[in-house]
């Protein structure tokens, strides 16, 4: 798999959320995908930076445009230094929320893309990579 | 400070979000409509979303907050205009919307949300809009 291009963005406060979100729609756009694929990755990816922000205290977005023999894809990665998820498996269901939020995030991002992988540890951060071919 | 635009028409509010809203500013436009229902005794609450690329888990409950806070306050919200892609993308998220209403356009959400004032203050809406 080759990774032809990549752009990183600082996640910090709401407006990096919305910033983000522009981000991979144009992303999106360029890489000629449909106007509901678009969306539904701009959704996940709008959720995902919101907890990174909301509860990771801030990190990073990384945007991959990937190629793997014919198939072209946009791969996402949200990188937070907050305290952690201890139940990732808990942390997936519908409903499930440490804050205020619907405790949709996890588990709706996961039902919007291709491939969605989650690592975390307590006090080390989570990592959310989620991909999207077309 | 950024702010979105409340239009009164009539016993209505009228709002539409042209901007890809930060979460700061959802909240505000939240408080900004219920002290507005207050203010000028609305009965309804239109905000238009067609301008909207997409709605989020926070956006989706913003909107349905606004809808709860108004009827408590007295006034029907309809959120119009939702794009095709984002139906489908809410739905795929798992956000039902519970109690929302909702309608396809402008017209169809005004008739909507007339009938909606009609059935909580006995035909009074539809009166007036004949005289």
């Amino acid at each position: 798999m080759n990774v032809k291009r990549t752009e990183e963005l600082v996640l910090a406060q709401s407006e990096d959320i919305v910033r983000a979100r522009q981000t991979v729609r144009a992303w999106m756009i360029r890489e000629g995908f449909s106007l509901v694929d678009q969306t539904k990755m701009v959704t996940a990816a709008s959720e995902l930076a919101r907890n990174a922000v909301d509860y990771g205290g801030g990190g990073v977005v990384l945007l991959e445009q990937l190629l793997e023999g014919a198939r072209a894809g946009l791969r996402i990665t949200f990188t937070d230094r907050g305290p952690g998820i201890p139940d990732l498996e808990l942390a997936q269901t519908d409903g499930y929320s440490t804050g205020t939020g619907l405790g949709m995030g996890l588990g709706g991002s996961r039902r919007l893309v291709n491939e969605f992988t989650i690592a975390s540890s307590p006090g080390q951060g989570t990592v959310v990579t989620i991909t999207r071919w077309r | 400070m950024e702010t979105i635009p409340i239009l009164k028409v009539g016993d209505c509010l009228l709002i539409s979000i042209q901007v890809d809203m930060h979460d700061r500013l959802a909240m505000s436009l939240q408080n900004h409509i219920t002290e507005q229902v207050v203010k000028h005794h609305a009965r309804g609450v239109m905000i238009d979303i067609s301008a909207l690329e997409m709605v989020d888990s926070f956006i989706g409950r913003v909107l349905g907050s606004i809808a709860a806070m108004t009827r408590v306050l007295g006034a029907e919200t309809v959120v119009v205009g939702m794009r095709p892609a984002v139906a489908i993308t809410l739905v795929e998220l798992g956000l039902s919307l519970g109690t929302l209403r909702t309608a396809l356009n402008v017209e169809v959400g005004m008739e909507l949300l007339g009938s909606l004032i009609d059935a909580s203050t006995g035909g009074a809406f539809r009166e007036r809009q004949a005289d």
